[in-house]
């Protein structure tokens, strides 16, 4: 279970560039959430992520993670209990290695002895049955270099790395925007499986208002570095798109009222 | 090419393969060109020909290695903890080296070394004496030849075998994954900067490897011995490159090996044949580095204004 308490970070404090890019978030993932983000660019999305993944550390407010305070924790450190897949398919993987190199590489990367063989055969049967399951042959080619690969197959190797071993949590930011919309189905549907299958708390930003109802149980929105709406259970399958778009604008707008008074004041 | 001078090649590109398989670590597996090669490869000449004199030959040749391996981390330490471009950490690292390793040769700018190298000693142990001199010449001459030839090339498979090894390892395979795509392993649970550091020691270490027994096989160390190794390397690694192709980690490290040897012969031949005098050297080797690294960037342009000249038409 992951627990954000008064999340706070601002971007180039005291210049004239100041950016508070979250304000005091606070959300709580269950262990069963799989929860889609949706939000206009500048939102604090992505922001959120690497607040939670550590790739910068936030001003104020705590991260628990399973009980474990990770506020303060390095970025390396958090990634050996959480799972992140970015946009870009080129970001997760090493084009220069094989794809059984790729994979060792994310397989027990705490628990493995520095100096043991990398690529060991008892794995390599747990990684070919793997890759077989996203049927993109990947699995009879175990000996080719990543670079080699298309961008769908790259993307969906790095998810295959990041859930081998089971992460506490996976991010996964707009992990499909950048696919052709059929490998995007496809990768998609790999995502689902894999969340389902592992009960892997899960949470994924997209643009996609209708991913964004379909996909998992839980759907927040952001705004100026707020969560302005959080829905699940019956409000959610309730929900239609327009009616999402209806809300968010209202939400926008109560929230700008809110700004003026505290300005009139 | 007479035998003398193949065999001279193979015995210097075997102990330079040292030095061609640190550059290739730096180079091609950390995708860094590391300058701190010129300053840890002279260190290497100094820690060896000191412990040589003082009648630790093996000791010396150890001790090289640490000591290139502790000028690695520095620049390793410079690029990672306090953020200073990998370049400059180099140079700023082999620049300080100066003073140390003068200061390890006791201040002053050259050592001879006197009969205790590892190859006096084996020269000592197989009888090529004297007495042998007196008996034979030539067969003097070549029993000495093939000693030096076969520490080179035990030395040289030796490494090999660790390094393709150690590269197979799990921190080895985070090591390339680390000079490979920088930016996924930040966001993975390997620590990037730590396996930069201990890649640019391993790498730095088998360059101060280099110089150790390269002082001892010369019989004498200066401080300036370092001066422009970085590029020999360079053209090791590239010569080895066109000859195997890139293909994997191990091969590249055999290209390494196969590429120093093949350069050390071609300047010797070169050398021998009157094309140009010795001093020509280091700006021929520059000229051949920056030629193979242009060439795929050519090759772009020449094709991209063959399109361009036809879209145009």
């Amino acid at each position: 279970m992951l627990e954000i308490r008064n999340l706070c970070k601002t971007f180039a404090k005291g210049t004239v560039n100041e950016h508070a890019a979250l304000r005091s978030v606070s959300l709580t993932v269950a262990d069963d959430d799989f929860i889609t983000i949706l939000g206009s660019n500048g939102a604090g999305k992505s922001t959120l992520f690497g607040a939670i993944a550590g790739t910068f550390y936030a001003d104020e407010g705590e991260i628990i993670l399973d009980g474990r305070d990770i506020s303060n924790l390095p970025e390396h450190k958090r990634a050996r209990v959480i799972g992140t897949l970015f946009q870009d398919p080129m970001k997760g993987t090493a084009p220069g290695m094989t794809i059984e190199e790729n994979l060792s590489l994310a397989c027990n990367q705490s628990s493995r002895f520095p100096l043991a063989r990398a690529v060991q055969k008892r794995d390599l049967a747990k990684f070919r049955e793997n890759l077989a399951r996203f049927e993109m042959g990947l699995e009879d080619r175990m000996k080719m270099k990543v670079g080699l690969l298309s961008g769908g197959q790259r993307q969906a190797l790095t998810l295959l790395m990041a859930t081998i071993a089971k992460p506490h949590l996976l991010l996964l930011d707009e992990h499909t925007a950048a696919l052709d919309p059929a490998t995007a189905e496809k990768v998609m549907g790999i995502t689902v499986k894999i969340v389902k299958e592992q009960r892997i708390p899960t949470m994924m930003i997209t643009h996609n208002m209708g991913q964004a109802l379909s996909v998992g149980n839980r759907t927040i929105m952001m705004d100026a570095g707020q969560v302005i709406l959080d829905i699940s259970g019956q409000e959610r399958q309730m929900m239609t798109v327009p009616k999402l778009m209806t809300m968010y604008s209202g939400a926008r707008g109560k929230e700008l009222d809110n700004d003026r008074m505290l300005l009139s004041q | 090419m007479s035998l003398t001078m193949f065999l001279g090649g193979l015995q210097e590109g075997l102990f330079y393969a040292l030095l061609a398989m640190g550059v290739y670590i730096s180079f091609r597996i950390l995708n860094t060109p590391d300058l701190t090669t010129e300053g840890s490869y002279t260190l290497g000449v100094a820690v060896s020909a000191v412990l040589t004199v003082a009648g630790h030959p093996v000791l010396g040749l150890l001790c090289a290695f640490l000591a290139g391996a502790m000028a690695g981390s520095v620049t390793g330490i410079l690029q990672t903890k306090v953020g200073i471009h990998p370049i400059l950490a180099g140079i700023l690292t082999m620049s300080g080296l100066y003073t140390v390793n003068t200061a390890v040769m006791g201040g002053k700018p050259d050592v001879t070394l006197t009969k205790t190298t590892i190859f006096n000693r084996l020269y000592e142990a197989f009888d090529i004496n004297l007495a042998a001199f007196n008996r034979d010449r030539q067969a003097f001459t070549m029993a000495k030849e093939i000693t030096v030839l076969i520490v080179a090339a035990v030395l040289a498979g030796a490494v090999l075998l660790l390094l393709v090894w150690f590269f197979r390892t799990h921190i080895g395979l985070c090591i390339r994954a680390t000079g490979n795509n920088e930016a996924m392993v930040r966001s993975s649970s390997i620590n990037a900067g730590g396996m930069k550091i201990l890649g640019l020691a391993i790498a730095n270490g088998c360059t101060g490897l280099a110089g150790g027994v390269m002082t001892q096989s010369g019989g004498f160390a200066t401080i300036s011995n370092g001066a422009g190794v970085l590029v020999v390397g360079l053209a090791s690694v590239i010569i080895g490159e066109v000859i195997v192709g890139k293909r994997s980690v191990t091969l590249g490290f055999i290209s390494a090996i196969l590429g120093s040897v093949m350069y050390q012969c071609l300047i010797r031949l070169a050398t021998s044949m009157n094309v140009f005098p010795a001093y020509y050297l280091k700006l021929i080797s520059a000229v051949i580095v920056a030629a193979a690294l242009a060439l795929p960037a050519v090759r772009e342009n020449l094709q991209r204004s063959r399109k361009g000249g036809r879209r145009h038409a």
